[in-house]
């Protein structure tokens, strides 16, 4: 791997010099505090004395003058970063799930699996939530699929004022979770007679009085089926925009070419276009479905943590930040990386395969 | 030709129709936010304001947040630049760079992208606790820069892979080292790309819960915590709610508005390929 070595002497004063203050900030800010403006920023402190001190070892990889090693030097912050924060912390988070840690300090006394054990037998909130997941995937992915297709062949009419349709139907991605279900628990509002309000009050208005609904108040499982309304709202749009793309990049020659042969509007999507959008639908139930099973700040905003509409992403935080039984959170963490691995990793795999063919 | 009039104004009515749904929340928010106090009965929700336009609500919205909208600021501000700095060298890496296994942990690191971050947060929380960066903006800079990092690079890493060998050969003939090409080539080249990342990671940390909700105290919390927290307080009357959800929105709605282009590019580089 080393083959050549040349020495750069101004660039090795640098290395030594970089190398012995990234040393010397870390060792005077393990002893001490470096507060800034009143913050503790000791940690941050340190980071940077030790980026400091990798900066000069990097210089003198560099003078090996072999790519490959500098290339993997330069990458390993961030792969050591992702190796702790994700791989390294979600190991901590099994060994958690798999020990009796209940109250505020840790336990680590080997449990097995007890907890998963008690969420699946002996947990009704666990069932519940389990329940509305799977309602809240299958309604969500289905109406951001539907409307979002139907809103691309809308637009891929050519009409005019298509641009500000486009903008209009994709806004609502930019705004967050929280602030969207603040909104609609309003505009759903499911209170009656003297107090109608929201959407209601407009249905009841224009005459529709049978399409007054109790919203996400609906007894379950159908209540869960509302509260799909703000994340479709949200959504749709970039499902809009992933087949708009993939509508773009078929040829209109092939179009052009079924029209010749006589082929109705309606057989050409049917036949030439639907079947050629099918990896962007396999795109879009994999995007829209890992964030479905992770559904949590928009059912909090919404919900307010009302049971009915409780999720293991809303459990795993009450059961593990308020109640304080961090064996149980951290196993409902576990089983909700498992849900989303068996969805993207696959996908994850595919993508590297048809990668490395190119 | 009556056939196709026919047919375009029902397409007309019905993206009418979904516009009227998609701008519905929006109208909501603007309407009540510009009431006079006295107007805002729930029963008038959908009525105009009928003594002209007042900001009152705007002002109580914002006397509320205005602290947490200084700490969402604080926050988002660097970590968009930091991550952005961070995903345009890893980006280059992997993109050019193909050495052994250089596939393989890029996928380790683009999983990181899409776990539950539940799975993590026990010990994220304790760790931060450790390193005394728990409850304040800083700790929460580093965690958005560190998980932000899979989706940074990815972006970039599209990019550079899209820019053609040639110049980079040309590069090489004139004696360029691996970083000299990348600090007089490449990086002067990935205005766009910086755009992209460093507006998609500016909306993902304005809009994020729940790392700030575990991982700041009250007097830290940006500003989608104050928010789920007003909402929730009784305290509060709606019209002020709505307005004050409005000015949280804002940053990232203008953004949209202004540079929506690149919001959608960023969005669409989590279906990998797009």
């Amino acid at each position: 791997m080393f083959r050549k070595f040349t020495l750069q002497v101004p660039r090795l004063i640098l290395a030594l010099a970089l190398i012995l203050l990234g040393t010397v900030s870390v060792f005077i800010l393990t002893r001490t505090q470096l507060i800034i403006a009143g913050k503790n920023l000791t940690s941050i402190g340190i980071l940077a004395g030790g980026l400091i001190f990798y900066t000069g070892v990097l210089l003198i990889i560099s003078m090996f003058e072999s790519e490959t090693v500098l290339s993997i030097a330069l990458l390993l912050p961030s792969m050591v970063a992702v190796a702790i924060f994700v791989y390294g912390f979600i190991g901590w988070s099994i060994r958690v799930s798999l020990s009796q840690w209940k109250g505020l300090n840790p336990d680590f006394t080997w449990a097995g699996l007890k907890q998963y054990y008690i969420l699946f037998h002996n947990d009704p909130r666990f069932v519940i939530d389990v329940r509305n997941t799977a309602m809240f995937t299958v309604c969500f992915i289905l109406g951001c699929l539907i409307i979002g297709l139907g809103l691309a062949i809308l637009l891929d009419q050519k009409l005019k004022g298509e641009a500000l349709f486009r903008g209009v139907f994709l806004f609502p991605m930019s705004i967050s979770f929280i602030a969207s279900g603040v909104v609609w628990g309003w505009l759903m509002n499911p209170a009656t007679g003297n107090r109608i309000t929201g959407i209601n009050l407009i249905f009841q208005t224009l005459g529709l009085k049978s399409l007054i609904s109790l919203w996400h108040s609906t007894p379950q499982p159908w209540g869960m089926a509302f509260t799909v309304i703000p994340a479709v709202w949200q959504l749709s749009g970039f499902t809009m925009a992933l087949y708009m793309g993939g509508m773009r990049s078929i040829s209109d020659d092939l179009r052009e070419a079924a029209r010749v042969d006589g082929a109705s509007e309606f057989q050409i999507y049917r036949y030439i276009i639907f079947p050629l959008l099918q990896p962007v639908t396999l795109s879009a139930v994999i995007i829209l479905g890992h964030m479905s099973l992770k559904i949590f700040d928009l059912l909090v905003a919404l919900g307010n943590k009302d049971i009915r509409l409780d999720v293991p992403g809303i459990y795993m935080w009450t059961t593990t930040f308020d109640g304080t039984n961090y064996a149980q959170g951290a196993a409902i963490g576990v089983l909700m990386l498992v849900s989303v691995a068996i969805l993207v990793v696959p996908y994850l795999v595919q993508n590297m395969r048809t990668e490395t063919q190119l | 030709m009556t056939r196709r009039i026919v047919t375009h104004t029902l397409f007309y009515i019905i993206l009418i129709a979904m516009a009227v749904f998609y701008l519905l929340p929006i109208y909501l928010m603007v309407l009540t936010g510009f009431k006079p106090f006295d107007q805002v009965d729930l029963k008038t929700m959908w009525s105009l304001p009928t003594t002209g336009l007042h900001i009152a609500n705007f002002i109580a919205g914002y006397k509320q947040l205005a602290p947490n909208i200084s700490n969402s600021l604080v926050m988002v501000i660097p970590e968009a630049i930091l991550s952005s700095l961070l995903g345009s060298l890893n980006g280059y890496l992997l993109a050019r760079w193909k050495f052994r296994g250089s596939n393989l942990i890029f996928s380790l690191i683009l999983f990181g992208m899409f776990i539950p971050y539940q799975s993590i947060l026990i010990p994220l929380a304790k760790f931060m606790y450790a390193i005394k960066l728990y409850g304040d903006i800083p700790g929460l800079v580093l965690v958005h820069i560190i998980y932000g990092i899979p989706i940074t690079t990815l972006i970039f890493r599209n990019y550079y892979a899209g820019i053609g060998t040639e110049i980079l050969e040309a590069g090489r003939m004139d004696g360029a080292s691996l970083l000299g090409l990348y600090r007089y080539i490449m990086f002067p080249l990935s205005a766009p790309s910086f755009a992209v990342v460093i507006i998609w990671q500016f909306t993902q940390a304005w809009n994020e819960f729940l790392f700030a909700v575990i991982l700041t105290n009250q007097s830290h919390w940006p500003v989608t915590v104050a928010l789920n927290n007003l909402a929730g307080s009784q305290l509060v009357q709606w019209n002020v709610l709505m307005a004050a959800t409005l000015l949280a929105a804002l940053p990232t709605l203008v953004v949209y508005i202004f540079l929506g282009r690149f919001f959608l590019r960023g969005l669409m580089a989590g279906a990998l390929k797009g």
